[in-house]
């Protein structure tokens, strides 16, 4: 009852009108609390704004206000200050295909068109398909894409190619044999040598008549006229067959068959379409080559290669099997331990004088090779770094429901591990996308390359265009890494949805 | 009895110089739960993490339904198939939802039709009382829920025999029950149990044997009833009366 007597209240005496408080919120507020709230944040705020001041504002003045926007010269660059843009305008070609002869280029402006259609869908989450169209992108896109700007044609097919390899294989068995005889003659544990040289060759003579039939319808296909499309369709049939009764058999192996024939016969549009069977595009040498072309084709290699050889190193290192981890170690502390100048030179220079007289590999794919092991063995300490964060317990409990190794990896641990350094690995592909500019001290001319190759061309020598370029060079590269920085943003949190409560 | 499902003879292992299974000798047989217990360090979960090798060991043998599991860890992968084990700390798979938690074994090991496996699972998931949290991922769910999706992904591959490794230990006092009476309703089914724990009352309703071990072997085994009125070790005494007060 006391609790009702003492709530009674009436008012003795009216309050005055007060002023409002101090704004908090709006641009005035934020001013106020944030920016001017103490001695120390006034002086940062005037540091920050003269900086800001100091760069943006003559940034702007060159890219836009100064700039020279139309012209067919350098005399029109000679004026002003800015940024001669008619510069950029008449290099754009070479700063995109470098020495890639003009009549071809369509195959160029096709190879991206492809790679959007291709990439833009499979980022984008809610379409669906994704596994059929991750395996165009990664499977039929890098062949297509690989005839498309190279050309040429295929003599033969699965069969040959199969025939080929093994007979290059058994050659060098032999070619080893032959080695350890000739040297058996002047060794000092002759006999030994002479032996094994002996059995080496003998090896490889048995594997050269196991063989046999294969090479020997290789050779009968290379008589006939219609070498590819027979080749084809015993390929065809062999794959088939092969699926079908890996798939199950007449039980379940329908599926698997229907989905190879399906390939199969994409294969055979795509070879009809190119014209593959009978010398197909008109061949584009590697060093013609330039520009972002280049710049692109090693990065989506690198990036695309990478991560696998980089997961694979990963798991070696932490295997339990001692050889596979002394591999793995020593792999990634060699690359790691090199500079990427040095294993770009030695790729392009030193690497011919080691491998066989008639075995040749092209240029590009030697940079390529070597970036991409470069950054796979970062990647694999980046990989190693989510697998140690994955708790015992997990691995454990996939094996207790009865998981193989593989499974338990590729299903519980590496999802939760790649999840774990999306940071890492984006961060490695980012300084994968810039380190491809080091190819043109190896005589490739990517997009910075082309760019400093444009340089000396006299009828654009102005003072500005050094500085247009490089502005322009450094935008191009900021829009890729940014673009990939904001989407591994992205798919870090779609990912990470689990953690959140 | 012909009807063992579990049988372990002369099991030995060591921890480096350390000795921690001597000469264990257990059998088990078709429907019987036994609880084991015992000091911190005895080896009572390295003896059940031996069962289905996620331990290995020196000396002995382990038969699992018939499937013979030497030192050499043969036929690890069969006997992992038959038997469940829930752990202490849960071990869901955090990046997995509730139901691809449960389907994930049945589908990649039984290779059982996606469709078939989750109206398994939900009808586990029914069993331990969480099918409306299906579709959440395990972080979102209290400690006692994941444990009963823990014991509910294990039964979705039809064990013959439930191993749990101290699975209440980790959970808040209020959590145990639930915990608990869902291991209790699996007992009633006539599910083979081996268990883990220091919860007595579970062990006096539930355990036909009580297993107690101590340094890495077996002191005493008896009936729940006959362990607990009339220990005959002195262990065992001293070990009864400091944990129950």
């Amino acid at each position: 009852m006391s609790d009702i007597a003492s709530s009674v209240y009436v008012r003795r005496d009216l309050l005055a009108e007060r002023p409002a408080p101090v704004k908090t919120t709006g641009f005035v507020g934020l001013v106020r609390t944030r920016l001017l709230n103490s001695p120390t944040n006034i002086l940062i705020t005037i540091v920050s704004a003269l900086l800001l001041w100091f760069t943006i504002v003559p940034s702007v003045k060159f890219l836009f206000v100064d700039a020279v926007w139309t012209g067919t010269d350098r005399t029109a660059c000679l004026t002003e200050n800015g940024a001669c843009w008619p510069y950029i305008q008449a290099k754009l070609p070479q700063l995109i295909y470098g020495f890639y002869p003009e009549a071809e280029r369509w195959r160029v402006d096709l190879t991206f068109f492809l790679a959007a259609v291709l990439l833009v869908p499979m980022l984008i989450p809610r379409l669906p398909a994704k596994g059929l169209n991750a395996s165009l992108f990664f499977f039929a896109f890098p062949v297509v894409s690989f005839f498309l700007l190279l050309g040429g044609g295929i003599t033969g097919f699965g069969l040959s190619w199969t025939a080929g390899l093994l007979q290059l294989f058994d050659d060098s068995i032999i070619g080893a044999g032959q080695v350890l005889l000739n040297l058996s003659k002047t060794s000092a544990i002759a006999p030994l040598l002479w032996v094994l040289g002996n059995l080496i060759v003998l090896v490889g003579t048995a594997i050269y008549w196991l063989i046999f039939p294969l090479t020997w319808l290789r050779d009968q296909l290379e008589g006939t006229g219609q070498s590819v499309w027979t080749d084809f369709a015993i390929t065809t049939a062999a794959v088939s067959l092969i699926s079908f009764v890996m798939g199950g058999g007449v039980r379940t192996g329908w599926r698997p068959l229907a989905s190879t024939i399906v390939t199969f016969i994409a294969i055979a549009i795509v070879i009809k379409l190119m014209g593959l069977d009978h010398g197909g595009l008109p061949v584009v040498q590697t060093r013609l080559w330039g520009g972002l072309l280049v710049t692109l084709v090693v990065s989506v290699a690198g990036i695309v290669t990478s991560l696998p050889i980089g997961i694979a190193l990963a798991l070696g290192r932490r295997s339990t099997i001692p050889l596979i981890r002394i591999f793995s170690i020593a792999f990634i502390e060699f690359w790691r331990g090199v500079p990427l100048i040095t294993v770009l030179f030695f790729a392009t220079y030193m690497l011919p004088l080691f491998l066989p007289g008639n075995f040749t590999v092209d240029g590009l794919v030697r940079a390529l090779i070597g970036i991409a092991l470069f950054t796979g063995a970062y990647q694999a300490e980046n990989v190693r770094g989510g697998l140690a964060a994955i708790p015992r317990g997990q691995g454990e409990a996939a094996a207790a429901l009865g998981l193989s190794w593989w499974k338990t990896t590729s299903l519980i641990v590496l999802p939760q591990a790649l999840r774990h350094v999306i940071p890492n690995l984006v961060n490695s592909f980012i300084s994968l996308f810039k380190d491809t500019s080091l190819v043109s001290i190896v005589a490739l001319f990517d997009l910075l390359g082309s760019l400093r190759a444009s340089f000396a061309d006299p009828k654009w020598s102005a003072p500005s265009t050094l500085f247009t370029g490089f502005a322009f060079a450094g935008i191009i590269y900021f829009l890729f890494c940014f673009g990939m920085s904001r989407y591994s943003l992205f798919v870090e949190n779609r990912l990470n949805a689990h953690r959140r409560n | 009895m012909t009807d063992s499902i579990v049988k372990i003879t002369g099991l030995n292992k060591w921890y480096g110089e350390f000795h921690v299974l001597r000469d264990i000798d257990l059998e088990v047989h078709k429907g019987e739960r036994i609880v084991i217990c015992g000091p911190s360090g005895s080896g009572k979960s390295t003896l059940i993490r031996c069962i289905n090798a996620l331990e290995e060991f020196q000396e002995g043998e382990i038969v699992v339904d018939g499937i013979e599991l030497g030192p050499n860890l043969k036929h690890v992968d069969a006997v992992r198939r038959e038997v469940g084990m829930v752990f202490q700390s849960f071990n869901l798979f955090p990046h997995l939802t509730v139901l691809d938690n449960c389907t994930l074994a049945p589908i990649w090991v039984r290779n059982i039709p996606k469709r078939d496996a989750e109206a398994t699972a939900m009808k586990f998931l029914e069993r331990v009382k969480i099918p409306h949290q299906a579709n959440k991922f395990p972080g979102q769910m209290s400690g006692g829920q994941q444990q009963r999706v823990a014991i509910a992904r294990a039964l979705t591959m039809n064990p013959k025999v439930m191993l749990f490794d101290e699975p209440t230990s980790a959970l808040d006092p209020e959590m145990v029950k639930e915990v608990l009476d869902t291991m209790v309703d699996l007992a009633e089914e006539g599910m083979t149990m081996l268990v883990v724990t220091h919860e007595m009352g579970f062990a006096r309703e539930v355990a036909n044997r009580v297993v107690f071990m101590d340094a890495g072997q077996i002191i005493e085994a008896n009936t729940p009833n006959e362990f607990f009125a009339a220990p005959q070790h002195a262990r065992t005494k001293l070990f009864l009366s400091q944990i129950l007060r």
